[in-house]
C-alpha cells in the first residue's frame, strides 16, 4: 500500500485490519461449548452485529473522509481543468471514486468482513438447532429402544382369557427404528406394526394385541388393536368414574368411552365391602360377591354385568359407540398438551376429553410402615375387592383382629367384625387416638352413645389409643401404646384414612391442592380446558360450601355425573349436595348431608324412637337396598313386607332414638344429621342450600317431622 | 314438654311430639323451578327428556340406549290418539336388542315394557327400577320434589 499523503486512509487501512480481527476474536470466543437455546445463539448474532454496527462507526467518518477527499480532489482538477466542474458534484459519489485501488480495498475488506460475520452466524445457529434436534430424537428413542427390546414379533399371539399387564408387554409390536425426525410425536412407541402409522390420532388402529380382556371372551384372531383413540377416557375405574361414563353416555348419543383402571375388576361399589357383604349368609359370598338388599333382592356389587361394556379393540368401530375397560392398565404419564396419555406399558391413548377419578390409596401408620415385613404380612389396609377377600379368609383363621381407627371405616368394619364373632369367638379389639367413634364427625354426646353401640356388637372399643409401636412376637404381633398399655393380637385392620392419588400432577402440570389433598377443581369440576376430575381425588370448590374434598360413596356419584354432564357440555357447577350414610348394625343409623364436623358448634333436636325407627324398617319401607338409592325412588305405596320388630336389644340409656342434628358455622347450618329419621333428606338438602341464619333451629327441626315415621 | 341441655358448644334439645305439632315458622326460599343449576327430572323444563334422570337408571346408557331413546322419543312427542301407536317399530327394536342381553334386561320386564311408556311419565321409579335392577345403584340423589312437580 502506498503511503499516500492522506493519512486517512491510512488509517482507513490499519483500521479495517483491526475491526476484522477484534470480529475474528468475538466469534471465537462464542465458539465455547453451548447450550442449545435460542437465547445463546442470538446473543452471539447480536454480540457479532454490535461489533459490525461499532466497527462500521469507526470507519464511517473515515469513509467520510475518504469521501470529501475525493472529492476535494476533483474539484481541485476540475477546478484546474475548468471544464469539468458543472459534471463534479454526486454522479462520483454514486460511481468508483476516482482514488482507484484504495477505496476498492476498503469496501472490499469491509465487504468480506460483514459478509464473513453473517455467514458464521448462520452456521453457528444451524449447528446448534441441528444439534438440539439430535438429542431430543436420542431422548424419545431411547423408550423405544427399550420397548424394541421387550417384544415378541410383529405377529398377533391369540389372546387368552383376563391377563395381567406383564404378558401385554411381551405381545407388543417392535417400533420401526427412530428416525432423526425433530418432531418426537411422529415418531411415538409401539404404534406401528404393518404401514407405519404417523398420526397417534389415527381411528383405525393398527393390528396389535393386548391380551387383556375384561369380559372374559376369546377373540379367535389377530384381534384389532388397543384404541389409540378414545374421544372420551377415563381414568380410574370406580364409582365416579362409572357414574361419569353412564352419564356421558345418556347426553351423547353413541358416544366412545373408555375406562382405564389399574384394578383387575369391572366397575364396583364399597360401600357393600364393609357393611353388606359380611352379612351376607352365603359361604361362596367372596366369589359371587353378591349380597343380599334389606328388600330381600339380591344383587351383585358391580355396577354391570361385562355384558353391559364393549370391549376396547371393538371401541372404535362400535356403531352406537359404547363403554369399555381395560382393566390391570396404570396411566403413568399424562401430556395435556398433546392430549394424551401413556400407560404402564408404554402404550398411548390420546383423547378430546379426559376424566381423572383416581380415588385414592388408603393411608398407613408410620409405626406399621417401619415396622417390617413380619408385622407387615400380618396388616391389611382395606380398600378394594381383595383386601376383602383376603380379610375375609384371615378373620376365619384367627382368634384375634384388631382394627385401628375410629372413622366410618373403621367402626363399620369393627361391628361387621364383631357380628361374625358371635359364632366364631373371635376376639375383635378397635381402637383409635379419640374419645369415642367418629369422635371426628359426630358431636361428644352422640360420639359416646355409639361408642356404646359398638361395644354391643361384640367389639372391644380401647380409645384414646396412640399406637407407638408394632412388634412380632411368637407368632402374634404387640401393640404397645403411648399410655404404657399393651394389646396382643394376630392381625390389624389400618383404617386411619385415604391418601388422594395425585400421581399424574406433575407431567400433566395439574394443580394439587395443600389443605385438603386432590386435585384442584373449580365449581365444574375442571382441572383445565378438557380434563375434569371427580371422586375421592377431587378438590373442588363448593358454591355453598367453600372449597372442599368429599371421601363419600353418593359423592362420587354426583360428581361422576356433573363431571360426565360438563364433558358433554354442560358446565353445570357443583349444586346438588351429596348425602352420605352409615350403618352400625341394623338398630342404629343415620343419614349426612354438607360439612359434618364435629369441631363445629352443633344443635341437636332429639325425640324417643321407637322400634319403626330402625335403618331396617327404613329401607324396607321403601324397597331399595342402598340407602342412598331410596332418594330417587318415589316410596312406593305397593312397598314391602311390614317392619319387623327390632331385635332384643337394650335400649340406650340417653333419648337419643332420633332427631335432627345441626351443624353451624358463622350461625348458618353447613351440615346435618338425620339420626334414625330416614327419608328427609331432601328438606335438609334445601336448608343447606339456602345457607340461610336461623333464629330458632327447634323451628327448623318441626320440618322434619321427627316423631313421625 | 322440650327441655335443653348444653354441653360445650354442643346444645341438645328433647322434644315432645305436641311441641312440634305447631306448623313450622322457619323460613325457607322459594325454589325457582328453572333454576340451571338443579338437578331435573324426566321432564326438562323445556319439555324435552333428562336422558341423565337417575330415575331411567341405566336404560338410556347401556348397549340398547339407542333404541330405548328412539322409542321413548317417539313414544313422548307422540300425538296421537293412542299414544305411542306409530312407535310400535321403536319398542319393538328396543325389545329385540334387550332380548340380546338377558343379564341386564331380565325377561320379566316383558309386560312391564307396553306399560313403561305410560307409567314413566308419572311415577319414575319403581318400574325403571324393576326393569333393570342390575342397573340402579349408581343414580342417587335426585330430589323428589322435582319429581313430582314434573
Amino acid at each position: 500500500m502506498t503511503s499516500r499523503p492522506v493519512s486517512g486512509l491510512v488509517l482507513q487501512r490499519d483500521v479495517g485490519v483491526d475491526v476484522v480481527w477484534d470480529l475474528a476474536r468475538a466469534g471465537s470466543s462464542r465458539a465455547a461449548p453451548r447450550r442449545p437455546d435460542g437465547l445463546g445463539e442470538s446473543r452471539a448474532v447480536a454480540a457479532i452485529m454490535l461489533k459490525c454496527r461499532s466497527a462500521w462507526g469507526k470507519l464511517a467518518p473515515f469513509a467520510r473522509g475518504a469521501a470529501t477527499l475525493q472529492r476535494q480532489n476533483v474539484t481541485r482538477t476540475g477546478l484546474t481543468n475548468g471544464r469539468t466542474t458543472a459534471r463534479v458534484p454526486a454522479a462520483h459519489m454514486a460511481t468508483w471514486p476516482a482514488g482507484g485501488g484504495q477505496n476498492h480495498l476498503y469496501v472490499l475488506l469491509v465487504g468480506a468482513t460483514c459478509v464473513g460475520g453473517a455467514i458464521y452466524a448462520y452456521r453457528t445457529v444451524k449447528g446448534d438447532q441441528r444439534r438440539y434436534q439430535e438429542r431430543i430424537a436420542e431422548i424419545s428413542s431411547r423408550p423405544h429402544r427399550r420397548a424394541k427390546e421387550a417384544t415378541a414379533g410383529l405377529h398377533a399371539e391369540p389372546p387368552a382369557q383376563e391377563v395381567v399387564a406383564t404378558a401385554v408387554a411381551e405381545s407388543e409390536a417392535p417400533v420401526d427404528p427412530p428416525s432423526e425426525e425433530p418432531d418426537a410425536r411422529s415418531a411415538a412407541p409401539s404404534e406401528t406394526t404393518q404401514p407405519p402409522q404417523d398420526e397417534p390420532a389415527a381411528e383405525e388402529a393398527p393390528a396389535e394385541t393386548l391380551a387383556e380382556e375384561a369380559a372374559g371372551r376369546d377373540s379367535a384372531q389377530p384381534s384389532p388393536a388397543l384404541p389409540w383413540h378414545a374421544p372420551y377416557l377415563l381414568i380410574g375405574g370406580g364409582t365416579a368414574s362409572f357414574a361419569a361414563a353412564r352419564s356421558i353416555r345418556a347426553r351423547d348419543p353413541g358416544a366412545r368411552v373408555l375406562i382405564v383402571t389399574d384394578e383387575a375388576d369391572l366397575p364396583y361399589m364399597r360401600p357393600p365391602l364393609s357393611k353388606e357383604l359380611w352379612f351376607s349368609d352365603d359361604p361362596a359370598v367372596t366369589d359371587t360377591l353378591r349380597f343380599k338388599q334389606w328388600n330381600g333382592k339380591e344383587r351383585s356389587i358391580y355396577f354391570q354385568p361385562s355384558s353391559f361394556y364393549i370391549t376396547p379393540e371393538e371401541l372404535s368401530n362400535a356403531e352406537n359407540g359404547g363403554v369399555a375397560v381395560l382393566t390391570s392398565k396404570k396411566v403413568v404419564h399424562m401430556d395435556v398438551r398433546g392430549n394424551k396419555v401413556k400407560l404402564d406399558d408404554d402404550a398411548e391413548i390420546s383423547y378430546d376429553k379426559c376424566l381423572i377419578a383416581t380415588g385414592g390409596v388408603p393411608r398407613n401408620l408410620q409405626v406399621l410402615d417401619r415396622a417390617g415385613d413380619e408385622v407387615k404380612s400380618r396388616t391389611t389396609l382395606f380398600r378394594k375387592i381383595d383386601d376383602f377377600r383376603s380379610l375375609d379368609k384371615v378373620s376365619r383363621n384367627i382368634k384375634s383382629i384388631t382394627v385401628i381407627g375410629g372413622g366410618f371405616l373403621g367402626s363399620e368394619l369393627a361391628c361387621a367384625l364383631g357380628r361374625r364373632s358371635q359364632d366364631s369367638g373371635l376376639e375383635v379389639i378397635q381402637m383409635f387416638p379419640e374419645k369415642g367413634n367418629m369422635g371426628k364427625v359426630l358431636p361428644e354426646y352422640l360420639s359416646n352413645w355409639t361408642t356404646e353401640k359398638v361395644k354391643t356388637e361384640g367389639v372391644k372399643v380401647i380409645s384414646e389409643a396412640l399406637v407407638k409401636s408394632v412388634t412380632c412376637k411368637d407368632d402374634q404381633l404387640e401393640i404397645k401404646l403411648k399410655d404404657g398399655r399393651l394389646v396382643k393380637t394376630d392381625h390389624i385392620v389400618a383404617a386411619v384414612g385415604l391418601e388422594p392419588n395425585v400421581d399424574l400432577a406433575k407431567s400433566a402440570g395439574l394443580e394439587v391442592d395443600s389443605d385438603f389433598g386432590g386435585y384442584r377443581v373449580n365449581a365444574e369440576l375442571q382441572a383445565r380446558s378438557n380434563i375434569w376430575v371427580a371422586g375421592d381425588a377431587a378438590c373442588f370448590y363448593d358454591i355453598r360450601l367453600g372449597r372442599r374434598r368429599v371421601e363419600h360413596h353418593d359423592h362420587a356419584v354426583v360428581s361422576g355425573r356433573l363431571a360426565g354432564e360438563n364433558m358433554t357440555g354442560a358446565n353445570k357447577p357443583y349444586w346438588h349436595q351429596s348425602m352420605f350414610w352409615s350403618d352400625l348394625g341394623p338398630d342404629v343409623g343415620y343419614e349426612a348431608i354438607g360439612i359434618v364436623d364435629s369441631s363445629l358448634p352443633t344443635v341437636g333436636v332429639f325425640a324417643k324412637a321407637t322400634a319403626k325407627d330402625t335403618p331396617k324398617a327404613a329401607t324396607e319401607k321403601s324397597g331399595t337396598g342402598i340407602r342412598s338409592e331410596s332418594e330417587t325412588e318415589d316410596v312406593a305405596s305397593s312397598a314391602a313386607a311390614p317392619p319387623t320388630p327390632a331385635p332384643a336389644v337394650a335400649a340406650p340409656k340417653d333419648d337419643y332414638g332420633k332427631g335432627v342434628v345441626f351443624y353451624l358455622r358463622d350461625k348458618v347450618v353447613v351440615g346435618i344429621i338425620l339420626w334414625n329419621v330416614f327419608n328427609r333428606m331432601p328438606i335438609a338438602r334445601k336448608i343447606i342450600k339456602d345457607g340461610e341464619e336461623h333464629a330458632d333451629l327447634n323451628e327448623v327441626a318441626k320440618l322434619f317431622n321427627i316423631h313421625e315415621d | 314438654m322440650s327441655y335443653c341441655r348444653q354441653e360445650g358448644k354442643d346444645r341438645i334439645i328433647f322434644v315432645t311430639k305436641e311441641d312440634h305439632e305447631a306448623p313450622s315458622n322457619a323460613e325457607l326460599i322459594a325454589d325457582d323451578p328453572h333454576d340451571p343449576y338443579e338437578e331435573q327430572g324426566l321432564i326438562l323444563p323445556n319439555g324435552d327428556i333428562n336422558w341423565n334422570c337417575p330415575c331411567l337408571g341405566g336404560m338410556a346408557s347401556g348397549p340398547c340406549g339407542s333404541q330405548f331413546k328412539e322409542a321413548f322419543s317417539c313414544f313422548h312427542y307422540s300425538k296421537e290418539e293412542v299414544k305411542g301407536s306409530e312407535c310400535i317399530d321403536h319398542f319393538r327394536n328396543m325389545q329385540e336388542c334387550m332380548q340380546r342381553y338377558p343379564e341386564l334386561y331380565p325377561q320379566e320386564e316383558d309386560k312391564e315394557s307396553s306399560n313403561q311408556p305410560q307409567e314413566k311419565s308419572a311415577s319414575d321409579s319403581t318400574e325403571g327400577h324393576s326393569l333393570s335392577p342390575q342397573t340402579d345403584p349408581v343414580p342417587v340423589s335426585s330430589p323428589t320434589e322435582n319429581q313430582t312437580a314434573t
